[in-house]
């Protein structure tokens, strides 16, 4: 019954494409961990990601194949971008930038396939990879700097009278980052999901009105095949600035006197 | 991790009330018509955390362990091969560079030996001409000299003759202009006194 109630609710409730079903049950400890769809595709993300590199590299061209050529370039990209955020010592972090990056980036394109779910839409997941990321770089900078890492609150060049305010400034700016990181992510994913949803649902609810109906169903149309390509963008772009921020974070983390 | 232990507090009283009336129902958003918005469905956290955690995890593992290393390799291998590969035209260049060189040099050589060849030729043919030219002009000269010499020789005759012919036809004339005879030995001493 739930099931079907669930059905007839999809045709139009923007929401529905967020809930998360279990597909297996688990209860580890009085906890709720079965495998659901969202696991299905943090699953499915990681093996396509995992896959498409391992394959397409798999014949190590000294000429790369066009596949070959995309793993390549979604490397040096991310190399690139995390040398020039962090410097060389920065590149210890590469493999967690280029695992944040490709995860995102994956798990965001494969939601725009219609009846997907998007892994990245729950504000859990997005919260807890930038948490992943600032705690490296609080325990990374603590490591490597000791009490010095606090330097990074009290920045260069300003008056005694002034410190505690800045560095109160500074402290709460630092606080926020891994909610303004988890924040951006999860809601464009879910703004963009939730739009596309309610302009694809105006067309089927429009064309029940007969001709009238459907040339009254052109517009909604337009703007969700406009917004489709839109929120592939968006679905780079939020990795990019993802991975971009993981990259200044960690830069902090090495150099926080600066 | 403290994200996961805070709703876990809150997740014993949610399921609680869930299961009275959906029995044995995983816990989730549809099926509590007006419920939470499922992203902040925080019953649903642990097992997104948990999967997270696991699939993220193995991600993270295998591309460092086996993806990343691999496209290092090829980047690296693919650099070395083009470093190797400008070093080994700039050696051929060089290489060209050094046998063009040698040619215009042996090239130079090869005409300054030719150049030396046709003057060391020039100057034997121009040797043995001139040698020959001194031959011939010694000989000629020899010849002259000889004909000189007979010249005068003759020439001396000649004059000795001169003298007795001169009588001869001194006597002649006298006698024909004078009649009789004629004294040789006055014609003689006439003849010799004009000559001299």
């Amino acid at each position: 019954m739930n099931g079907r109630e669930g059905v007839k609710v999809a045709g139009t409730d923007p929401i529905h494409q967020f809930q998360i079903r279990s597909l297996v049950d688990l209860h580890v400890g009085g906890l709720d961990v079965s495998f659901t769809n969202s696991s299905l595709f943090m699953v499915a993300t990681v093996a396509i990601a995992g896959a498409f590199l391992y394959y397409s590299t798999a014949t190590r061209g000294l000429i790369p194949s066009r596949m070959q050529s995309v793993s390549e370039m979604s490397y040096e990209f991310v190399a690139n971008l995390l040398r020039d955020a962090a410097g060389k010592e920065g590149m210890r972090f590469f493999p967690l930038v280029f695992s944040l990056f490709m995860f995102i980036l994956v798990a965001n394109l494969l939601g725009m396939v219609p009846y997907f779910f998007t892994v990245t839409s729950h504000i859990i997941v997005t919260f807890a990879l930038a948490l992943l990321v600032i705690g490296t770089v609080v325990i990374y900078g603590m490591m490597k700097h000791g009490l010095g890492f606090l330097k990074l609150f009290v920045p260069h060049g300003i008056p005694a009278a002034l410190v505690p305010l800045v560095v109160l400034i500074e402290v709460i700016s630092f606080l926020s980052r891994p909610i303004s990181l988890s924040v951006r992510l999860f809601a464009n994913m879910l703004a963009g999901h939730i739009t596309l949803k309610v302009f694809a649902g105006f067309v089927t609810s429009l064309s029940a009105f007969g001709a009238i109906g459907v040339a009254g169903a052109i517009l909604p149309l337009a703007m969700t095949v406009a917004l489709t390509g839109l929120e592939f963008l968006v679905a780079f772009l939020q990795a990019y600035v993802f991975a971009v921020l993981t990259c200044m974070y960690l830069n902090d983390a090495l150099h926080p006197g600066h | 991790m403290f994200v996961a232990e805070a709703y876990a507090q809150t997740t014993t009283a949610a399921p609680a009330a869930a299961e009275t009336h959906a029995g044995t129902e995983v816990p989730h958003g549809a099926e509590h018509g007006g419920g939470v918005f499922p992203p902040f469905d925080a019953r649903t956290y642990p097992s997104q955390l948990l999967w997270l955690a696991i699939t993220f995890g193995l991600f993270y593992l295998f591309l460092q362990k086996v993806v990343m290393p691999r496209i290092g390799g090829i980047l690296e291998v693919r650099r070395d091969r083009i470093a190797h590969d400008l070093d080994s035209a700039a050696r051929m260049k060089a290489e060209a560079d050094a046998s063009i060189a040698a040619y215009e040099q042996e090239l130079a050589d090869a005409r300054a030996k030719s150049n030396k060849i046709a003057q060391d030729a020039r100057d034997t043919v121009k040797a043995a001409a001139d040698a020959e030219r001194k031959q011939v002009e010694a000989r000629l000269n020899e010849r002259l000299a000889k004909a000189e010499a007979s010249i005068a020789a003759t020439r001396s005759a000649a004059m000795k003759d001169v003298g007795a012919i001169a009588q001869e036809t001194a006597t002649a004339i006298v006698q024909a202009l004078v009649g009789g005879s004629v004294d040789k030995t006055a014609v003689a001493n006439a003849v010799k006194s004009v000559r001299e």
